[in-house]
This record gives C-alpha cells, structure tokens and sequence, in this order.
C-alpha cells in the first residue's frame, strides 16, 4: 500500500520537476495532442505516457540565409562525441564515396560505410574511423552523425589491420555457405578501409 | 538480573492484580496473549523478542539489497546518460507521431526480470494494455512482445494469445549495443509490423520514473505519412544517396532507428528498476525499523510489568507472613 502511495507522490512530482531538470529540457511541442486526447477518451484514470517528443531538445528553424557555421552532433551508441559543435566542414564516408558537408548542404539522408570521418573546424581536424551508420542533413545546417562505432585514427594498430585482413581473405576463399561468404566479405571490407584509412 | 532470569523459565502465568494495562495496548495483543487463571492477561516476552530478531534481520536485509541497487543504479547510470543522444537524432528527422492509425501495431514491453522494485513493471503492463485498447477496432490488431519475466507474467494471464515473442534475462550479462540490436534483429524478423511501440519507464531521478512510449514507424507508413503531408511532410524533402532504391535506404534506417531506441530504453528502464529498487528498499528498511521501536517498547513494558509483579507478590507474601 505503501508502495503505491509512493507510486501516486512520485508522478506528480515528476510532472513538476520534469521542467527543472537541465538533461531533458522541453520543446515547443511537449505532446502530441491527438495521442493524449485518445488516451484520455480509453483510460480516463491513468495520465498519458510520455513520448520522445516532450524530452527532445528543439532544434531551430531553418534560417532564410545559409548560416556559417555547420552544427554537428555525432553520436554512438555509449557516447555522444560532439554535441551541437559548431564546425566548418565535416566529410562523412558515405555509400557513395566520401562526402563533403558544408553549411547550407540540401537536407539528405545518406548511409554511411566503414571510412573515415573528418570534422573540420578552422585549422584543426579531428579525424574517426567510423563503422557505418546514418547521416542525416537537416535544412537548417544541422548534421546528425549516428555510428556504431568510431575510434580516433591514433589508436588503431597496423600490425592488427593486417592480421585480420589476411584472417578474413582466408575465410572468405573457404567460405561455403552464403552467411559465411557475407561476413568473410564485411570483415575484409571493414579491415581494407581501416588500412587505407591508416595509410590515406 | 535474577529476575529476569526466573522470568525466562517461567511457564504457568502467576496469579497477580489486573493493573497490567499496558499489555492491553500493545499491538500483538490478541495472538499471543496468554490468558492465565483469574482472566490475567500478558504476552510472552519470549515471542516479542522472537518477533524482534527477525524484523532486525529483515532490515539488515534490506538495507544491503539498497546498498546493492545503489552500486549497480551509478554503474548503469552513466550508460544511459551518455545513450540519451542515440534518438534524439531520429525524432528530428522523422518526428513522433504516437496517434499514427495503423492496421498492425506491436507493443513492446520492457519490465525487470526481478521483483521488489517498487510499482514500475505494473504500471509498464498497464500503459501497454491501454495502448492495446487504443489501437483496437476493426481490422486493426495489436499484438505484444514482452522482454523480462514480470510483464510476461501479468500479460500472460489475460492476453495469452496476443503475445507474439517473450524474452527474459535480458540483463544476464552487462547490457551493451550488441546484444540489443541482435535482439532487435530478431523481433524484426519474426513479428509483423505497421508500428512498433516500445513502452519503458525513462529514469529522471532517483525518486522519479516516468512511463514512456516510443513509436518506430515501417517504411511503408513512413512514406505514406510522408505523402499525405502532415508532420513528415518534409521528409520528400530530403535527398536519399546511395543504394538502389530510396525503399532500401528507409528499411535501413527503420531498423537502425529500432535497435537505437530499443537500446536507449533497455538502458533507462534497467536505470529506472535500480532506482524503484532502491527507494522501494529504503521503505521497506525504515517501516522495519518503525516496528522494531514499536516492539522493543512492548518487550520493555511487559518486563517491566512482569518485574512489578513479581515484586509485589513477594513484599505481600512478606507482609502476609508479618501479618
């Protein structure tokens, strides 16, 4: 009983603190009101759950003249690497080849492949080797970068490259079945751009 | 000290004066009273000391399982903070749109394997039955996937044959992308789908845990809701590169946008469980000690009464024999 008590102190605590708390600020939009509406209408005794939208961070409009400035977020799944850093370029490794986003870049949707990511920001770049993931181009010269995977390039270990390459040529040429065929294939993929990512 | 000892050994309840009224208000009255010639009525001290040796074990008890929560709340903590960018990236492109009208929806359920965490897995079943209620009508169907043993228990009572896939043990080993996204991979391949609704409970603080419902679209509703305008009305805006076909690149990102969420949510409800673990514990730790003082001062008001008889059954039994 005691338990549910807490339950009924919590929720409305929540609801008021749920403004305060500097990691999850509102957005414009808190609810979609069609959602809550129904919700009500079904389960009148229950408060509607809440959706990702009422704990995005809002994200400007798209400005009338191209900003100077990209903004990047680039994020993995245990880190976000930058967040709304403002660089002047980044070049993503897409399925299409390397490309080059600057700000005022058409809003695209691009896959990535394992490659190199530079951002570069003044005189300096920092450079990642990323294993695949989505790009997305925003009209208002916002960039998401989400990977799996990214390491700065100076800690990758030639010597180890090679090893696996060599490893997954051989699993490839005595490969049978399809599976195995597949993942001979995106482990040497994988292994040849990490080499000419060292090398390049 | 002697006395006390004779009071251990005795048996048969000593004829005394009925002046013992706080034995009456003591609250383990009625089931351990011991009911002496001459309706004299007092409780063994032996049961309340009973009583009071397990009621300290179980807040020792307690106290350690909140300890224990505590340690693994800061360990997953940091996880989920730093996961919190991973959905954000797609709620801005594709927006979230909870009153989609779909034909085939999936409510995913995320619940602990363990219990004694507080309210959270009732109150993730019951956002997901009322999610299931919203989406029915005719030709529309909902259908659950339940991931950890409490929500499979309470959903399996009554929506047996909704339940499409049950995992459990999820948090076996430490959690990490892998093992999420293969699991991901697996619902996608096995359940049908027109929207997936992941309901977890996102962990604001450690008092605080809200229910939350995230929505993943397929790719076929994601066009159309982009054709029909609306909220994803932008997204024909936007220029797909790569692959062969526009299609491909949408099931790409559907099932990326799936395993990301997924795993931002496994994370916040492991938080969340910790959390309700920790503050049901806590509870739990502090009624055991409400009791304890509440029996100690019963264990002291009935030796002491005892004590007062005895004495007064000697001083008149030595004035009796002065006579």
């Amino acid at each position: 009983m005691l338990r549910r008590a807490m339950g009924l102190l919590a929720r409305p605590v929540a609801a008021a603190r749920a403004r305060s708390f500097s990691t999850d600020l509102p957005a414009a939009q808190t609810a979609d009101s069609t959602f809550v509406e129904a919700w009500n209408k079904v389960m009148p005794n229950m408060d509607p759950p809440k959706t990702p939208l009422s704990f995005m961070q809002p994200r400007p409009a798209t400005p009338s003249s191209i900003p100077s400035k990209l903004t990047v977020n680039f994020v993995l799944p245990y880190a976000s690497e930058l967040t709304t850093k403002e660089v002047d370029m980044v070049i993503v490794p897409a399925t299409t080849g390397q490309m080059g986003v600057l700000p005022g870049h058409v809003a695209t949707i691009t896959e990535l492949k394992p490659g190199v990511l530079s951002v570069h920001k003044g005189n300096e770049t920092t450079k990642y080797f990323i294993s695949s993931g989505f790009v997305f181009i925003h009209a208002n010269s916002f960039a998401d970068i989400i990977a799996v995977e990214a390491v700065p390039l100076d800690q990758i270990d030639a010597n180890l490259v090679q090893k696996g390459l060599a490893e997954f040529t051989q699993k490839l040429s005595s490969a049978t079945t399809d599976l195995e065929k597949a993942e001979a294939q995106i482990g040497i993929d994988v292994h040849s751009a990490l080499n000419s990512a060292l090398t390049g | 000290m002697a006395a006390l000892r004779r009071e251990g050994r005795r048996f048969a309840p000593l004829i005394s004066p009925r002046s013992i009224t706080a034995v009456r208000s003591s609250p383990i009255a009625p089931t351990h009273e011991d009911e002496g010639p001459i309706g004299v009525r007092y409780i063994s001290t032996q049961v309340v000391r009973n009583r009071m040796k397990s009621v300290k074990n179980i807040q020792k008890i307690t106290k350690a399982m909140k300890m224990v929560a505590a340690s693994k709340l800061r360990a997953v903590q940091s996880k989920t903070e730093n996961s919190r960018g991973l959905w954000q990236p797609f709620t801005a492109l594709l927006g979230d749109l909870p009153s989609v009208d779909v034909k085939k929806s999936v409510v995913v359920t995320i619940s602990s394997d363990k219990g004694l965490c507080g309210g959270i897995n009732s109150t993730s079943v019951k956002i997901s039955k009322g999610i299931h209620k919203l989406n029915s009508g005719p030709e529309k169907e909902t259908k659950y996937v339940v991931l950890g043993e409490k929500a499979k228990a309470q959903l399996i009572r009554d929506s047996k044959k909704d339940i499409e896939l049950i995992i459990t043990e999820l948090q076996k080993n430490a959690l990490n992308y892998t093992q999420v996204s293969v699991l991901a991979d697996e619902i996608l391949k096995n359940v049908e789908f027109d929207a997936l609704r992941i309901v977890f409970n996102k962990f604001h603080s450690v008092v605080s845990f809200v229910p939350t419902v995230s929505t993943v679209l397929s790719p076929e509703i994601v066009e159309r809701e982009a054709e029909s305008g609306g909220k994803l009305g932008d997204l024909d805006n936007y220029e797909v590169e790569g692959g062969e076909t526009k299609g491909e690149i949408l099931q790409n990102l559907a099932e990326f946008q799936f395993s990301c969420v997924m795993f931002n949510a496994v994370l916040e409800n492991a938080c969340s469980e910790q959390g309700a673990r920790m503050s049901a514990m806590d509870s739990s730790s502090r009624n055991a000690g409400d009791m304890l003082d509440r029996l100690t001062l019963t264990y002291n008001r009935t030796r002491q009464a005892s004590i007062t008889t005895e004495l007064i059954e000697i001083i008149s039994g030595a004035s009796a024999l002065e006579g």
